[in-house]
């Protein structure tokens, strides 16, 4: 018997709705393998990690926190995997948005203006779009694969923040803890009610959804986004030119995860550390997929993956897990999304093995 | 090495037979190939040659008909069968790993256990005996096409074959790499081989072959002594001389027509790639109410004429290109759009058209930048654009299963007359079309080449691109042929005699006596 996948004469919009659904399913079924085989009884494993953080008030704060950052990261990768675009590096870009913004109050400590607030969040989001726009540069110019170059990246970004941090960055006062001084109170964004701890940047990330999801539908720019995606020659041929639409998605999803960085680090954090992000930036690629794309999709699942970050924190007090097991989580369920995705495009037959013959030419035949 | 005179043909076919639906690709085939022979199989583009080489490779099963091998009728359902008769097959497309090195790719195609450095030698000895030089460590990236195709011949005589079919062998080879090709297959034939060599360049024909059969929509309409025939009989054979009588005389001789609307003029490109082709100094020019039709065989430059006439490659000089009286040669694809004219690329999905995106989506695609209702300062008017789909799908009878569906969701056809009717709709003054009706049913290709010739009565220049001879005579006023690249002087359709696209389209330029 061999498995044989028959191209679908029109994608199934059956398996575009159920595929992140059955994906889902397949990771819960993993989990519970995953969690019978760590010695955890998984009934009460799944109850910790996907329904206990949404029976509390606070936790359900900290879930649309958390959320924020994945669904702006998310719509931006979004905007760039539909062009064909592959960039993996949110977590870089993230990381010099949340530099670029902070620079602001760490290097005017005085500045009390109402000014520092909107100049932090242009500031990140400049210096995200800046740095999105290196690999952008390095394909266009020279053909480079985004995939490698954005990823590594990544990892200067994050090296530059340590060395900010240990040292010119370092608050005099930590008694050499490697953090930067507070941004107190003019570089903090506001919180929405009271006391709580939802800061006015997880409205970013809902607006950022609506506004993306308009533009792709309505506008021109939109349909040139989606068509040298799908078809790159047609979109030649449409008068659209690649290389200016490469460099303005990494630009667009550059400046949104550096909008997420500073919202994180001015909102959240509220000081610069060596780490400001749980993987926000790789695990918005998951977002970004299991949203199917869609920027509203993008809004959904980034819930569903910040539940597994805070799922992930519960585990490790009340069960005793590794945090990994979260990371093992979210790889199960981009696995299982891009595997089940395969069937939107195509259906498997079962088949009765053929001998394959012998040489090279016949496949031309 | 001829064979007594009394034994069998190698490989003898009778009455072989195939059907695709209502189109006979091959009827009734009969052809006799001798031992140590080289048979050329002559035809134009959808004569039925590939139909036929595949029946006898075992790649398509025919509908009719007999096969008799060495005397004995057989029965060929997979090319490994034919690989096991002493068939064997060299395509026009190779398939080798580029990864890997020559004798790796070789062994792949050989039984289990072949492999190793015994192997090495043997590719060395092969490759001596008939004159193929080839590294059997060197990897396949670092060669040259022509090395590639030594590549899959010494793989193919690895097996011993009796009988070495051969796709267009040189097409995909440079004049030097086709002189050494050219030695191989007289050693080959010298060692009682028999070939099969299938072609549309006649002078290789003269050449080389010691048979010829032509085929014609499927039919055999001749079989020949190349050596007694000269390039122009060949050429006249092929092409058919029913297709003479039926140009169109009807509209006579007289037709005036208007101002120039599309002119090239010393036009040039390099060639892209590998297999591109390079266009070498073209004029050309298309007049008001005037179809001209460009022939030729694939592969000779009409991509790159398009690409050069679309915008979307750009020429040297402002002027290589004019649209109604402006220097186009510089502008991208839509500010010649808004100059009047309109394209229409060969291939439907992936260049007219994206298969994943909506009719109406894919009117879009080339209305944006001319149509003011469809955008509006950067907003789709999707009412607008669904607009122009209804009335293209009413207009051409496009078959659709709901309203504006996914482009993939259309038959050849009907995308076909969807992306010519789009253009259509914009009443363009310039309209440029390659393969107007490839691969589309009767009905369609009628309506598609309706639609061009009203455009052309209502004043447009209408450039049609075509491979198919009997469309260009059906609808063209003016005929050009395009072979490696270069144009030949356009002339009255009535005035052009078959005899002169054939030689022309087989690549022999100047004079006929020269060639011969």
């Amino acid at each position: 018997m061999r498995l044989e996948l028959i191209p679908r004469p029109e994608r199934s919009a059956l398996f575009a709705i159920l595929s992140p659904i059955v994906a889902l399913g397949v990771t819960l079924l993993f989990g519970v393998i995953l969690f019978t085989a760590l010695g955890v009884n998984p009934g009460r494993a799944l109850y910790v990690y996907f329904v206990e953080p949404l029976t509390q008030s606070w936790s359900v704060e900290e879930l649309i926190v958390k959320a924020s950052p994945l669904i702006l990261i998310g719509c931006g990768l979004a905007i760039c995997f539909r062009a064909n675009v592959w960039n993996i590096g949110a977590e870089g870009q993230f990381t010099i948005g949340a530099i670029f913004g902070s620079a602001i109050p760490i290097l005017l400590p005085e500045a009390t203006g109402f000014w520092v607030l909107p100049s932090m969040v242009v500031f990140g989001a400049l210096g995200g779009g800046l740095y999105g726009l290196i690999p952008g540069i390095l394909k266009t110019r020279f053909n480079a694969n985004e995939i490698l170059t954005s990823l590594m990246l990544t990892y200067v970004a994050l090296l530059l923040l340590d060395f900010l941090v240990r040292g010119p960055w370092r608050d005099p006062g930590s008694f050499n803890f490697p953090e930067s001084r507070l941004f107190g109170a003019p570089g903090t964004l506001p919180t929405m009610i009271g006391n709580s701890r939802l800061h006015i940047g997880v409205l970013f990330g809902l607006i950022a959804a609506v506004a993306l999801a308009v533009m792709l539908r309505f506008s021109i720019r939109g349909f040139a986004i989606r068509l040298s995606g799908e078809a790159p020659r047609a979109a030649r041929f449409a008068g659209f030119r690649q290389n200016r639409i490469t460099m303005a998605v990494f630009a667009l999803s550059g400046a949104l995860a550096g909008l997420a960085g500073i919202s994180e680090v001015s909102g959240t954090i509220g000081q610069l550390r060596p780490e400001i992000s749980p993987g926000y930036g790789f695990t918005a690629i998951i977002v970004a997929f299991l949203g199917r794309l869609n920027p509203i999709g993008i809004v959904v699942a980034g819930f569903v993956l910040a539940l597994t970050y805070l799922g992930g924190e519960a585990a490790q007090v009340s069960l005793g897990l590794s945090d990994k097991v979260t990371r093992v989580f979210q790889g199960m369920m981009l696995f299982s999304v891009l595997g089940f995705d395969t069937l939107i495009q195509y259906r498997i037959r079962f088949r009765r093995t053929v001998a394959i013959p012998p040489a090279g030419g016949s496949s031309h035949a | 090495m001829e064979a007594a005179p009394d034994s069998p043909p190698l490989l003898q076919v009778a009455g072989l037979t195939k059907r695709f639906g209502s189109l006979t690709a091959c009827d009734a085939i009969d052809l006799s190939i001798g031992h140590g022979e080289i048979h050329a199989l002559l035809g134009e583009n959808g004569a039925g040659k590939s139909t036929l080489v595949k029946m006898l490779f075992g790649a398509l099963a025919p509908d009719e008909g007999t096969v008799q091998w060495d005397g004995e009728p057989v029965l060929i359902k997979t090319p490994a069968e034919a690989r096991r008769l002493g068939i064997g097959m060299i395509f026009q497309h190779f398939s080798l790993f580029e990864a890997l090195s020559v004798s790796e790719n070789i062994a792949l195609g050989l039984d289990r256990g072949r492999g190793g450095p015994q192997l090495n030698a043997t590719i060395r000895d092969i490759s001596r005996e008939y004159g193929l030089p080839l590294d059997p460590r060197a990897s396949i990236t670092d060669l040259s096409v022509g090395e590639r195709q030594r590549v899959e011949i010494v793989r193919c005589l690895l097996q011993n074959p009796k009988l070495i079919i051969m796709d267009e062998p040189t097409s995909v080879l440079t004049p030097q790499e086709a002189d050494i090709l050219f030695v191989t297959l007289r050693r080959l034939v010298a060692n009682g081989v028999s070939i099969l060599y299938i072609t549309h360049r006649l002078t290789e024909v003269v050449d080389l072959a010691d048979k010829a059969t032509i085929l014609r929509r499927g039919k055999i309409v001749g079989s020949a002594d190349p050596k007694a025939e000269s390039v122009s009989s060949l050429a006249r054979l092929m092409i058919g001389e029913e297709v003479a009588g039926s140009s169109k005389i009807a509209f006579g001789s007289d037709t005036t027509f208007g101002d120039d609307r599309l002119v090239l003029s010393d036009a040039s490109l390099a060639a892209d790639g590998q297999f591109g082709v390079a266009l070498k100094s073209i004029d050309l020019r298309v007049r008001r109410g005037e179809i001209v039709g460009i022939a030729g065989v694939a592969g000779n430059g009409q991509h790159e004429l398009f690409e050069l006439i679309s915008g979307e490659r750009l020429s040297e000089r402002a002027n290589a290109v004019r649209i109604d009286g402006s220097d186009a040669g510089r502008l991208g694809v839509n500010q010649r759009r808004r100059l009047g004219a309109a394209f229409v690329p060969e291939e439907r999905i992936g260049h007219s058209a994206a298969a994943n995106l909506s009719l109406s989506d894919n009117v879009i695609l080339t209305h944006h930048a001319v149509a003011r209702d469809v955008n509006r300062n950067g907003w789709i008017s999707r009412k607008a654009a669904q607009a122009v789909e209804e009335r293209v799908g009413e207009a051409f009878d496009v078959r659709r299963a709901h309203a504006d569906p996914l482009a993939s969701s259309l038959s050849g056809g009907n995308l076909q007359k969807f992306v010519i009717g789009r253009e259509v709709d914009r009443e363009p003054g310039v309209l440029v079309v390659n393969q107007p009706t490839w691969g589309v049913d009767a009905g369609a290709a009628r309506r598609v080449r309706d639609a061009l010739a009203e455009l052309a009565r209502n004043g447009s220049a209408v450039l049609v691109i075509s491979q198919d001879l009997d469309e260009i005579f059906e609808i063209a006023d003016t005929i050009a042929v395009i072979s490696d690249g270069r144009m030949s002087e356009a002339r009255p359709a009535e005035k052009m005699s078959m005899e002169e696209i054939g030689l022309l389209m087989g690549g022999v330029h100047g004079e006929i006596g020269n060639a011969a």
